[in-house]
């Protein structure tokens, strides 16, 4: 198939950037988005251009890496995928892409689609994480849990951390991305030592790094590539709330 | 204190006080509804009261810092997460994910904010601070107002917009709120939800119901 493709070139983080148009002809629907810019790259390369940047890592929809806006929405036309996941199939011959990257002031762009989220790191490292002794693993069933208990703290431990909650969201609100991890934690026995000293901590982590708040229209849940439910915006809420009140 | 959070608490807690009003305002208004002797006679009656009452005059104190505070803080939020956005996109087709209310609440809340200012003008303030004609019972004859000002067709059909902005408001509002409070169980948010339809629809339905009555009365 044939494709009218408007893409979002910027030089670095500085430079002011525009939409380029470029055609690219001979797509199969078996291709995934990400070998369409590959194969477009390679054109480019041959005509001494400048390739396009975008990230991307496993191409399997684990690794959280990849993430494009595609015809104005997070990770394309298709609810809870990654870019690399979203395949040519989804777009039909004669059709025009636009393709821009994540947007938020949190995460800078650096080149073409390519964006620093550094600011989520921050999030984790400010409290997204248990403190354990180091030594020799212990003994796994020595802290009892209920299947139902770790099955529901492993949902919102599949977040990848892509960024597309932030992407989608009309306010740039961190809170689906930053509750999967307080979540996570909080469900669990090991994380229940540190709860209410970590929830504040990141709370205002995501502040300080410049996210908007949470207006709960939902919209990460339906771009989220790991579905991860809104559900844990309230927990973490709820999280946040006794925090602060219990806070000697 | 000062963080995203935080303001949202104050808007879920300030916002859920005026949600308490208006089912006891669209109560006392529900008078209104009454044939005309007996609505006159009560609604006067019931509405000195009203004035002569501290503990109303406590919590009307209560409701004029919540509209406030809500109005404000609606504003402190949205200038912080025009900063948050950054730059815009070129083609943007995110309203696919959102329902259209819960991404305008501002645009409604403004129109809210307009509608309360002639609201406020046109019984608040008459009733108040100007001399009115008094009924058989020597109570202001507020209901005469009523009637006369929902007879003008322009009247009516700005107050049933703006209840219609209302409605929409509450439909996000009330289970946004509620989140914001931290209710996470997924069998409680699911009815808070369903509640927040029904109290949407008749808090909006009452209160549209009461010019319609009496414009064509």
């Amino acid at each position: 198939m044939k494709l009218f493709l408007k893409i979002w070139r910027q030089l670095n983080a500085s430079s002011k950037g525009e939409m380029v148009n470029y055609e690219i002809d001979g797509i199969s629907e078996q291709m995934s988005f990400l070998e369409m810019l590959d194969l477009l790259n390679e054109s480019l390369i041959q005509l001494g251009e400048r390739v396009i940047e975008f990230d991307h890592d496993c191409r399997e929809g684990i690794c959280g890496q990849c993430g494009i806006m595609i015809n104005g929405r997070a990770h394309g036309p298709l609810k809870h995928t990654t870019t690399c996941q979203l395949h040519m199939r989804s777009f039909k011959d004669g059709d025009t892409i636009y393709i821009e990257p994540f947007r938020a002031a949190a995460f800078p762009i650096l080149r073409d689609l390519k964006i620093n989220r550094k600011s989520f790191d921050a999030i984790i490292t400010s409290g997204g994480y248990i403190n354990a002794g180091t030594g020799q693993a212990p003994e796994a069933n020595s802290i009892p849990i209920t299947y139902e208990q770790s099955e529901a703290a492993f949902d919102t431990a599949a977040c990848i951390g892509c960024g597309a909650c932030v992407a989608t969201c009309k306010n740039s609100s961190a809170a689906l991305f930053t509750s999967a991890k307080v979540t996570h934690l909080s469900l669990l026995p090991q994380g229940q030592l540190e709860a209410s000293k970590r929830v504040i901590a990141m709370v205002r982590q995501m502040d300080a790094e410049g996210f908007g708040s949470c207006s709960n229209t939902e919209a990460c849940e339906v771009e989220c590539p790991q579905d991860i439910s809104v559900l844990s915006i309230a927990k973490m809420n709820y999280e946040y709330n006794k925090a602060v009140l219990l806070k000697k | 204190m000062k963080n995203t959070l935080n303001n949202k608490l104050i808007m879920a807690s300030t916002g859920l006080f005026l949600c308490f009003f208006l089912v006891i305002h669209l109560l006392g208004n529900l008078q209104l509804l009454l044939p005309e002797d007996v609505a006159r006679e009560q609604f006067n009656w019931y509405s000195h009261m009203l004035s002569g009452n501290l503990l109303i005059k406590i919590i009307s104190w209560i409701l004029y810092a919540s509209l406030i505070g809500h109005a404000v803080y609606a504003l402190i939020i949205a200038v912080k997460n025009n900063t948050a956005n950054g730059k815009s996109y070129q083609y943007d087709k995110r309203n696919f994910a959102s329902a259209w209310n819960s991404r305008n609440m501002g645009i409604l809340g403004t129109i809210l904010l307009l509608f309360l200012i002639v609201h406020f003008k046109d019984y608040w303030y008459t009733y108040k601070f100007t001399a009115l004609p008094v009924d058989a019972n020597g109570n202001k004859d507020l209901y005469e107002i009523v009637v006369s000002s929902f007879s003008q067709a322009w009247y009516v059909i700005i107050y049933e917009i703006s209840f219609l902005a209302l409605g929409f408001h509450l439909l996000h509002g009330f289970f946004s709120a509620s989140r914001t409070l931290g209710l996470y169980h997924p069998k409680y948010a699911k009815a808070v939800k369903i509640i927040g339809w029904f109290y949407s629809i008749a808090i909006t339905g009452g209160f549209m119901a009461i010019p319609l009555y009496i414009y064509f009365k």
